[in-house]
């Protein structure tokens, strides 16, 4: 009888239903306290006009590049989760590996005058050098460290990686000493028709104005009465960021090693018996986080300038968090967890009103609210299905 | 002509010996049944022979050619099919990329795209959905895919590990005669089936294992009427 009453009792809305999964949870309570204190802070100071837009915009471009290389670093992590469940911990080396040896490359270009002459190429060949550092490493991580584990329980090839990430960085140190290596400045003028009274000097008395200087410059810009200040290498980071991810989805989306990484992911031992050979796709999958890594090593030196042997560290472990927070395995969940992260990590402390050193504090608290709400990550996906 | 020959093969799980010396052939052209009972080891021998879980004794030779040691997609790129137990379609593929990743060993992409339209002619379920995940479809649809993608790859031989397992008794009916439209069209089969009676009328020859031992092996019409396997395997009294 009670249950042919349904009229008596209002099903659940929409709206007490998420109460219920939220209030009744102290962790998510928690965390929907600390997001209200957090926004509260945060609209506080924006009302007392501590924090202006012209810092928000500055901060946000600044965020695009920073973003762009954490998405770069956090591909990585997620390729090799998705097709081994593992999580790689050398990858910041791999990271580090790019940047370090491009130095060597665009060093050696620069004292040669070849950087000067040919800017565009020497860039290029620059993060070629990079990349394939990188790759270099990451192929003989596979084939070292990680391909005799395959099968090991879960924590063996864990705990190989920690130690794999370790030697790498007193590989480097004792290879070329723990100074820092700064990267060159580099000037590198492009649309003078267009950027016609940029980065203007005197030649024989006649001003020669260069165009708009992609790496080195820094402008300030007039825009809707905002005074803003702008480097062009932050859209540069980016937009070339967006050009290697869109390759990346092509390449495992369309082509035919991008379907057999795929199918790898999903189930060794059936792709083995279409005929793909699944070392090899492994291989392929480090290389392709590897070129990432190489990538945004050098895009990354490019703007920081600094490189050193545990450069890695903190951009590896927050680009991991990235992958997480978007939910590891999930290729545009790095992305968007990359480019999420570096802006919470660009704005947040100065939108909170927060010392800049603590921004690692807001990096990871934001990982733990994630996952508080979403266990498996933004893009994630409910675990037990993917590995049925 | 023998095309594939199992000579005395030896396979562990670890300390477990699964295969305890199992030899078979199969004729150029055959249906050839494998039938026994729950871990006797026929998903064994199949995987033995494709290079998933290599002997460690025996031989096997497909045409003349030792192919024992070689990797599993090598075994493949040779012509030996496996359609495995439980379908195992790539859930996170479509039904196109599932078929295409059947014909990963296949180089030219004219005859692949005939080989997929002739695949979705006969199985115009698969034509229809052909852009969804296979994770969607259903379980005879997924049976039907995990056959396709294996003639995908142009089977010398096509190993079938239990195709009726969980079907309704139509769709086992309608896999059956697929199977033998498949081998008349000329590739030759080596099924493994608990459902020994329909494996065993469309089969010319049949081997029974027990305990990773061929306990029986005869014709497939001689088999259907041995009174131990009328008893044992096709529920007789
Ligand atoms: N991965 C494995 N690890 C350990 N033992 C295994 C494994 N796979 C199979 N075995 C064992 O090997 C023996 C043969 O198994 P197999 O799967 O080949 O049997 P089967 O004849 O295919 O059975 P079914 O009809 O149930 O599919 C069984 O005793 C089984 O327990
Ligand atoms: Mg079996």
């Amino acid at each position: 009888m009670v249950s042919d009453t349904p009229t008596l009792v209002s099903s659940p809305s929409r709206w007490t239903g998420f109460l219920d999964r939220n209030l009744r949870n102290p962790l998510r309570l928690v965390g929907i306290i600390l997001m209200a204190y957090l926004a509260y802070i945060a609209i506080a100071n924006i009302a007392s006009g501590q924090f202006t837009l012209e810092r928000f915009v500055r901060l946000f471009i600044f965020g695009l590049a920073q973003g762009s290389i954490y998405a770069l670093i956090a591909l990585g992590y997620t390729l090799v989760y998705g097709i081994l469940s593992m999580i790689n911990f050398a990858h910041s080396e791999v990271f580090m590996a790019g940047a370090y040896i491009g130095f060597f490359a665009i060093n050696a270009m620069d004292q040669s005058g070849f950087l000067d002459d040919q800017t565009f190429l020497a860039l290029l060949i620059t993060v070629l050098v990079g990349m394939s550092a990188s790759v270099t490493i990451a192929v003989l991580l596979e084939r070292i460290a990680y391909r005799p584990l395959r099968g090991a329980p879960r924590l063996v090839p864990l705990i190989t990686a920690i130690g794999a990430s370790i030697t790498l960085q007193q590989l480097f140190l004792r290879l070329f000493g723990s100074g820092t290596r700064v990267y060159p400045d580099v000037n590198f003028f492009v649309l003078p028709g267009i950027f016609n009274n940029l980065e203007c000097i005197e030649v024989n008395g006649a001003q020669v104005c260069r165009g708009l200087d992609l790496i080195g410059g820094r402008y300030e810009v007039e825009f809707l009465g905002l005074s803003l200040q702008i480097r062009p290498i932050y859209f540069l980071v980016f937009f070339l960021a967006v050009i290697f991810m869109a390759a990346l989805w092509f390449f495992v989306k369309r082509t035919k090693t991008g379907k057999a990484m795929r199918a790898v992911a999903e189930d060794k031992k059936t792709a083995a018996l279409m005929g793909i050979d699944v070392d090899r796709v492994i291989v392929t999958t480090f290389v392709l986080g590897a070129v990432l890594a190489g990538a945004g090593g050098v895009f990354f030196a490019l703007y920081n300038t600094q490189v050193q042997p545990f450069m890695g560290f903190f951009p590896g472990i927050k680009a991991f968090t990235a992958a997480v927070v978007g939910g590891i395995g999930n290729i545009p969940g790095a992305m968007f967890g990359g480019m999420f992260l570096g802006m919470v990590e660009s704005i947040a402390p100065s939108l909170l009103g927060i010392p800049n050193q603590l921004r690692d504090v807001i990096v990871f608290g934001m990982l733990i609210l994630v996952l508080i709400f979403r266990p498996t990550g933004i893009f994630g996906e409910v675990l037990s299905e993917k590995k049925a | 002509m023998t095309l594939l020959q199992v000579e005395d093969i030896h396979t562990y799980y670890g300390r477990i010996h699964a295969l305890k010396g199992v030899s078979l052939a199969v004729e150029q052209g055959e249906i050839v049944t494998l039938i026994g009972g729950n871990g006797a080891g026929k998903t064994t021998t199949l995987n033995t022979i494709c290079g998933i879980t290599p002997a460690a004794k025996g031989r096997i030779l497909l045409n003349g050619e030792d192919i024992t040691h070689l990797p599993a997609h090598q075994i493949v790129a040779r012509g030996v099919v496996q359609s495995p137990e439980g379908r195992k379609i790539f859930t996170r593929l479509t039904v196109r990329e599932n078929l295409e990743m059947g014909a990963f060993t296949q180089k030219n992409p004219a005859q692949i795209a005939q080989d997929m339209e002739f695949i979705f002619s006969r199985l115009p379920r698969l034509k229809e959905r052909h852009n969804q995940l296979g994770g969607t479809l259903s379980g005879g649809e997924q049976q039907m895919l995990a056959i396709g993608r294996a003639l995908m790859a142009r089977p010398r031989i096509l190993l079938l590990d239990e195709p009726s397992m969980g079907l309704a008794p139509v769709l086992v009916e309608e896999i059956f005669e697929l199977i033998r439209r498949i081998n008349e069209q000329g590739t030759t089969i080596l099924l493994v089936e608990q459902n020994a009676r329909m494996a065993l009328e469309i089969a010319h020859h049949g081997y029974v294992l027990q305990s990773g031992l061929v306990a029986l092996s005869d014709k497939a019409s001689v088999l259907i009427h041995d009174e131990a396997v009328r008893k044992v395997y096709l529920g007789e009294a």
